[in-house]
C-alpha cells in the first residue's frame, strides 16, 4: 500500500525542480527515478560505499540515508552539474580521465562529488590526507592507486588555475 | 532494501516534537541525523509507523562556550569537529569526531542522535563519561538533567522515556593546561572501532596531578575506569604506572568478541589504547615540570 506522496520542490544544480515522493523515498531515489538523475548510484543502500555521494548546501552528504522530503527546499549539486558544459568537463573530471581513476565508473559520481568537496576546503592535500578523506568511498575496480593520483592532479590543475578541458 | 512506509512529520520545535511522540505513542521514532537510524529502516531492522524528523528544529543547533561547553543536540559531528573554541580548548574532541565515520556522515550526524543511539564503540559516550557529561532531556512533565554514567543503560539502550527528546549535552572542560587525547584501533579509517580510549591528565612537579578516562567498545555501555584514575592521580607517568592502570582498565571491561574481533584482541587493543592515550596527554599538557 502505498502512502500519500508529498510534493518537493528544490534546486538541482541550479534549476528549481519539483518532483513527489512518498515519504520513504530516499533522496538518491528520487534524484535517479523522479528527477531522471541517474549519475547518482545505489551501492550500499545503507551509508557505506559512498556511491550515491551529493552534495546538499555545499556539504556532501549519503543520499541514500537521506530522504527526499527532507530535501524539500535546499540546493543540490549532483555529478550532473560537474561540467561546464557539453564539450567541457571539470577539472576534477578531467583528471580523473587522465590519470585513468575509473575503470566500470560505477563508484566514480560518488568519488567525484567527494573530492569537489575535499579540494575547494584542502587545495593542496598530501597523499596521506587524500587517502585518509577518500577512505569513505569504495572502488572494486582499480585499486585506488589512479585515483589518489588524479585527485593530486586537480588539485595541482586547479591551484595553478589552468584553463579547464585541458587534455594531457 | 527500502524502507518501509511511515507517515513522516517535521515539527518547528522541541514542543512540538514532544506532542507528536505522545500522539504516535511506541511506534513513532525521533529522526536526528538518520546516519544510524536510516540504515536499520533500509535494513528493515527497525519499522516505526511515524517517523518524527528534528531536522527543522532550529532551537536544538547551537554551542555555548564555556568553561562547561553546552552543545545542542542537533549539532552535527562536522560543526564540532571544526569548531575553533573548541579545537583550542580540548583537542580530543575534535579528534575524536574525525574518527567518526567520514565527512559526509558527519555533515548529517548529530551528538544527541549517537548518544541517544548509544552504540557502546560510538565516540561521543566515551567522550561524555570522560569529560563529566550531563545530558539535558524534556518530555510532557518538563526537563531532567541526567549525568553521563546514568544515561547510558546497556546496549543501544538510554534511559530515554518514549515520549522525551533529549535537547543538550554538557561537557565540563578540563582547564586549559590539561593535556587530552582520543585514539582508537579500527580496521580501516572510518570504521565502527574495536576499542577507543579518552584520556585528559593535568601534570603537577613532574606528575600526575589529575586524571579522567573514558573507555568504548568494550562493554554494554561507555566506562569511566575510577580504579585506573586513583592508580595514577598524583603518581609518575612510567611504565609501571601505565602498566598497572591498563590492568585496571582490564578488569573492568567486558568486551564481546565478534567477526571483527575477539575479546582477548579487544581487551588487549584497550590496554594499549589505554597506555597510549595517556602518553599522548601527558605529552600535550602544559604545567610545571
Amino acid at each position: 500500500m502505498m502512502e500519500t506522496e508529498l510534493e518537493i520542490a528544490l534546486r538541482v544544480n541550479g534549476k528549481d525542480v519539483t518532483g513527489e515522493a512518498e515519504p520513504r523515498m530516499t533522496l538518491a531515489d528520487f534524484l535517479r527515478d523522479r528527477l531522471r538523475l541517474t549519475g547518482t548510484h545505489l551501492g550500499c543502500e545503507h551509508g557505506v560505499c559512498g556511491a550515491c555521494t551529493v552534495l546538499m548546501d555545499g556539504k556532501s552528504i549519503r543520499s541514500c540515508l537521506v530522504f527526499a522530503v527532507q530535501a524539500q527546499g535546499s540546493e543540490l549539486e549532483t555529478v550532473e552539474g560537474m561540467a561546464p558544459s557539453e564539450d567541457e568537463l571539470h577539472p576534477i573530471q578531467q583528471a580523473f580521465s587522465n590519470e585513468h581513476g575509473l575503470q566500470c565508473g560505477f563508484c566514480t559520481p560518488g568519488f567525484l562529488m567527494t573530492v569537489s568537496e575535499f579540494l575547494d576546503e584542502c587545495p593542496d592535500p598530501t597523499e596521506e590526507e587524500i587517502r585518509k578523506r577518500l577512505s569513505g568511498n569504495l572502488c572494486r575496480c582499480t585499486g585506488y592507486q589512479n585515483i589518489v593520483a588524479a585527485v593530486r592532479s586537480a588539485a595541482d590543475r586547479m591551484k595553478a588555475g589552468s584553463p579547464r578541458g585541458d587534455h594531457d | 532494501m527500502k524502507p518501509a512506509p511511515f507517515e513522516y512529520f517535521s515539527p518547528r520545535t522541541v514542543d512540538e516534537a514532544i506532542s507528536l511522540l505522545q500522539q504516535h505513542g511506541d511506534e513513532s521514532k525521533l529522526l536526528a541525523g538518520g546516519q544510524s537510524l536510516v540504515p536499520l529502516l533500509a535494513l528493515r531492522l527497525a519499522g516505526p509507523s511515524a517517523l518524527i524528523d528534528l531536522g527543522r528544529v532550529d532551537e536544538l543547533r547551537y554551542l555555548r562556550e564555556g568553561e562547561t561547553v553546552a552543545i545542542g543536540s542537533m549539532t552535527t559531528h562536522r560543526q564540532i569537529e571544526k569548531d575553533p573554541y573548541l579545537l583550542g580548548r580540548c583537542p580530543m574532541i575534535s579528534e575524536a569526531m574525525s574518527l567518526v565515520g567520514h565527512v559526509a556522515i558527519r555533515n548529517r550526524g548529530t551528538v544527541g542522535g549517537s548518544c541517544a543511539h548509544a552504540d557502546p564503540a560510538a565516540e561521543w559516550p566515551a567522550l561524555a563519561v570522560a569529560l563529566d557529561g550531563e545530558f539535558e532531556v524534556k518530555g510532557p512533565a518538563g526537563v531532567r538533567t541526567v549525568p553521563a554514567n546514568e544515561f547510558f543503560f546497556s546496549y543501544f539502550t538510554t534511559i530515554l522515556e518514549p515520549e522525551e527528546v533529549l535537547t543538550e549535552i554538557r561537557l565540563k572542560l578540563p582547564p586549559p593546561s590539561a593535556g587530552t587525547a582520543f585514539m582508537e584501533l579500527a580496521r580501516r579509517h572510518g570504521d565502527f572501532g574495536l576499542a577507543a580510549v579518552a584520556a585528559v591528565i593535568t601534570r603537577r612537579n613532574g606528575g600526575i596531578e589529575d586524571v579522567r578516562l573514558g573507555v568504548a567498545g568494550v562493554a554494554a555501555v561507555p566506562l569511566r575506569p575510577s580504579e585506573a584514575e586513583s592508580i595514577l592521580r598524583g603518581s609518575e607517568l612510567s611504565d609501571q604506572t601505565l602498566d598497572a592502570a591498563a590492568e585496571a582498565v582490564d578488569a573492568a571491561i567486558q568486551p564481546t568478541g565478534d567477526i571483527h574481533g575477539s575479546e582477548d584482541f579487544r581487551r588487549n587493543a584497550a590496554k594499549v589504547l589505554t597506555k597510549r592515550a595517556l602518553r599522548r596527554a601527558f605529552e600535550r599538557a602544559g604545567g610545571s615540570a
